[in-house]
């Protein structure tokens, strides 16, 4: 057990070594694509969080907590914001995390 | 195999600092690489800490008493469930526990965080690994779990006889994963404010973690609770004792923080205050850590005292500044993007509710800290129940009101003419429970006819919730009552969850309101024969009872006991068997080698008939000064053949002796005092606490992917409609 410790201990400290040293011996990333990434992301976040305002907005208005006339208010100004988002996301070049789904999307709207 | 864990540490100590420095110049420098070579640091952390914590389990259940460890805190008489649990009972392995859960969740969030948040989560992995060196630092350079000794004892002490409970098996590791998990929020936080990003990103990348946190150390505070009434012999539940307040504290901060991210979630409000509620439940869950060990405060919690003041109060120092700092210098950032539209709106609701939940969680900070503040300026002053009680109790009320008004306020704003059609039959509901509990003569406790109205409307609302979502979703897609039942909680899991919490809670405060307002406690001496009252039962001390534990051939403690008669109205209800029990201490010379059994560890076993309705609890200890002239005259007698008989014939005699003592005390038994108690509706805090647990885990449960995408394209469909015919 005592010679084995020792090996232990080394075979860790390379495994160590290698997991840590790994992303540094890659080459260095564009920053600009880098940036675009991180807008895109935060916009997509901004899409998310609108559509569940108005998904509970919705169920909100179905279980009884608004009235007609205030939900169909509330849904219009949310709305106009999504609209808002996705203006702003299509202002931006495609980013390489959009998924097939969306592109399909795309060009069946323009079709 | 100690080696390998003492290495295990200060690979993991070294890997924290590089880590920092890698991460820190990662994200000022803007090189991804360097942050990506930090976040891996963290699950360099996590492997590291797993296998040193491996290493220390391994330890325990082979009873290995080369490791000091292992020696003082367990033995080869120990079952094994409780030598696996050993570990974290003694300071070094409850460190170590905190930093190997700490690294598990910090990997988790990183992982799931690897393509979002890219400015925030290299600040984010520094705080992380920041904590990750301190423990590690604590492991290394303080209190080392791996220390060995050059002869080991043929046996170790044991574990501790009152944490002999499957409630501590369980309980630190739940109250340590909700401290390490709030550290995840915490980290976010501090990550957000530096790159002053304050949107609701870092919230809704985290927001799951304070959910989990707050789950965990809920479940870890109830588990202690029950360990309490059932082990500790004094018939409570919770005491207001130092070290419960200590986990009740980040509780309720984070209690208030899951409520009110909603709000700047959903309407950009609250950043300042949400910012300030994590930063402090962060700073109160390792206030909490210290709390536990230092043995600052009096408590009856208190198994050891820590030699690690210092650090831990310069971390919080530390935590305080910089935190103040950081929202004082973002305060231009933090403003709110909306205003609250009406006082009657959910918003406005949650924000009443995070003023009692803060509110309450001062009052708690203030009483507790009080004795140390006032000894400091050279006059201890302490305070018990009835004074937390005083401010506690108003503020219970009003949170519960507030739990049962807030899922009927819409966001943004509710009209008066939707509050009356929503309040009808929840009010209802709750004024017929006054009438029938006036009508029941239940009138010695408002307080306590309050909150069993105000349960009840948390309860109709909740109903009526469910009942009016199912409807809806009948409407929209046809389903029968209990698939659109589902459907229901499966698309809105945190908004049912949360219902469900608070139904739990209602019922939970239903079962402390009553038994601490209608429960009969009295002390009493007994003698065979005798009989007392509690409240409509009767008592009666039928026979005495002794019994000696061995375990592995030696004498392991010594129980005296009682059974006991319940009957109601001349009905037999049950039989109770309360007992004390006597661990030796290991102290031979200076206790004698009789009395060394009666001045160790004593624990009690309580008799208790738990019911719905009641639970008739008692607990005994016998008045052993009786019985202190035939110890000291043994005592006597073994000190003056102490060498000149064979060990093994002292050993005999001992035997002998201890038997004999035994069986005296069932042919002559001492007058024992008894504490019985009848208590009602103590079960419901249980059952509430199973229903938190349960609408916890429905709100936690991650949401089905294929489901949100379908959701969320239709929505985008519709949107891009409109957005084309614009």
């Amino acid at each position: 057990m005592d010679f084995l410790a020792p090996l232990i201990v080394i075979a860790v400290l390379t495994l160590v070594v290698l997991l840590v040293s790994a992303p540094l011996r890659g080459g260095a990333s564009a920053r600009a694509e880098e940036r675009a990434e991180l807008r895109r992301a935060d916009l997509e976040t901004a899409r998310d969080l609108k559509y569940r305002e108005i998904r509970d907005a919705e169920l909100d208005y179905r279980t009884g907590k608004l009235s007609n006339a205030d939900w169909r208010r509330i849904d219009r100004d949310l709305r106009a914001e999504a609209i808002e988002i996705l203006r702003r996301l299509d202002e931006l070049p495609p980013g390489p995390t959009e998924g097939a789904e969306n592109v399909k999307e795309k060009e069946k709207e323009k079709a | 195999m100690a080696t390998v864990g003492r290495a295990c540490l200060i690979l993991a100590f070294a890997t924290c600092i590089y880590g920092i420095v890698a991460s820190l110049y990662g994200a000022r420098a803007h090189r991804p690489d360097w942050a990506e070579s930090g976040r891996r640091a963290v699950y360099a952390l996590a492997a590291l800490s797993t296998l040193a914590f491996v290493v220390l389990e391994i330890a325990f259940l082979r009873t290995d008493l080369s490791f000091t460890i292992v020696a003082s805190h367990s033995s080869t008489t120990t079952e094994w469930f409780y030598r696996a649990a050993a570990a974290w009972s003694s300071q070094e392995g409850s460190l170590l526990l905190w930093l190997w859960l700490l690294s598990v969740w910090s990997s988790l969030v990183l992982f799931l965080t690897r393509n979002r948040l890219r400015d925030v989560a290299p600040y984010a992995t520094a705080v992380l690994l920041g904590f990750g060196a301190f423990f590690g630092g604590l492991l290394v350079f303080a209190v080392s779990p791996f220390g060995v000794l050059a002869n080991p004892p043929a046996e170790g002490v044991g574990l501790n006889p009152l944490l002999r409970h499957p409630s501590m098996m369980i309980h630190p590791p739940m109250l340590y994963s909700g401290y390490t998990l709030f550290a995840v929020p915490f980290a976010f936080a501090v990550g957000a404010l530096i790159v002053r990003r304050v949107d609701a990103e870092w919230i809704r990348s985290t927001r799951r973690f304070a959910l989990a946190a707050w789950f965990f150390l809920g479940i870890g505070i109830l588990l202690g609770a029950r360990w309490s009434y059932s082990e500790l012999g004094w018939g409570g539940y919770w005491a207001w004792d130092p070290v419960e307040n200590a986990s009740l504290l980040p509780w309720l901060t984070g209690t208030a923080f899951i409520h009110s991210l909603m709000i700047q979630e959903k309407r950009g409000m609250l950043k300042i205050w949400n910012s300030s509620l994590i930063l402090a439940t962060g700073t109160l869950a390792i206030l909490g850590t210290f709390l536990v060990r230092s043995g600052i405060l009096d408590s009856i919690h208190a198994f050891g005292a820590s030699t690690l003041g210092i650090p831990f109060v310069t971390l919080i120092a530390l935590m305080i500044a910089g935190s103040m700092a950081l929202v004082v210098t973002r305060r231009d950032t933090l403003r709110s993007e909306q205003s609250i539209d009406s006082m009657l709106s959910r918003e406005a609701i949650f924000l009443f509710n995070n003023l009692v939940l803060v509110a309450m969680a001062f009052v708690v900070f203030f009483w507790t800290f009080l004795p140390l503040i006032t000894e400091a300026l050279g006059n201890k002053v302490s305070v018990g129940p009835p004074v937390y009680n005083q401010y506690i109790v108003p503020l219970a009320l009003i949170l519960v009101l507030l739990s049962g008004i807030g899922p009927l306020a819409a966001w943004r704003r509710t009209t008066l003419k939707t509050v009356r059609r929503n309040f009808i039959w929840p009010i209802a509901t709750a004024v017929v429970v006054v009438v029938v509990l006036l009508a029941a003569g239940v009138t010695q406790s408002w307080p306590s006819v309050l909150m069993f109205a105000f349960a009840s409307l948390v309860i109709a609302v909740t109903v009526q919730e469910f009942a009016r979502g199912a409807a809806a979703r009948k409407a929209m897609a046809g389903e029968n009552p209990v698939e659109a039942t589902v459907t229901l909680i499966r698309r809105n899991r945190r908004r049912y969850g949360g219902y469900i919490v608070h139904c739990g809670m209602a019922l939970l405060f239903v079962g402390v309101a009553a038994s601490s307002a209608f429960q009969h406690a009295h002390d009493v001496v007994l003698k065979p024969g005798q009989t007392t009252r509690a409240g409509a039962y009767t008592i009666r001390y039928v026979n005495p009872t002794s019994s000696i534990g061995q375990r592995a051939g030696s004498l392991e403690k010594i129980s005296f006991g009682a059974v006991l008669d319940v009957t109601k109205n001349g009905k037999h209800i049950a039989t109770l068997h309360p007992s004390k029990a006597y661990y030796p201490s290991q102290d031979q010379a200076d206790l004698g080698a009789v009395g060394r059994f009666f001045e160790g560890e004593a624990t009690s076993e309580v008799g208790m008939k738990a019911g719905v309705n009641r639970d008739v609890w008692t607990a005994m200890s016998p008045d052993i000064s009786k019985m202190r002239p035939i110890i000291d005259k043994g005592d006597k007698a073994f000190a003056g053949i102490s060498g000149k008989v064979p060990p093994e014939t002292q050993a005999q005699l001992l035997g002998q002796a201890i038997t004999g003592l035994v069986q005296r005390y069932r042919t002559q038994p001492p007058p024992a005092n008894f504490r019985v108690i009848s208590s009602p509706l103590v079960a419901w805090i249980w059952i509430g606490g199973l229903v938190v647990f349960g609408g916890g885990l429905i709100a936690l449960w991650p949401s089905g992917d294929p489901v949100m995408r379908r959701v969320r394209g239709r929505y985008a469909a519709r949107v891009a409609r409109d957005l084309g015919r614009a």
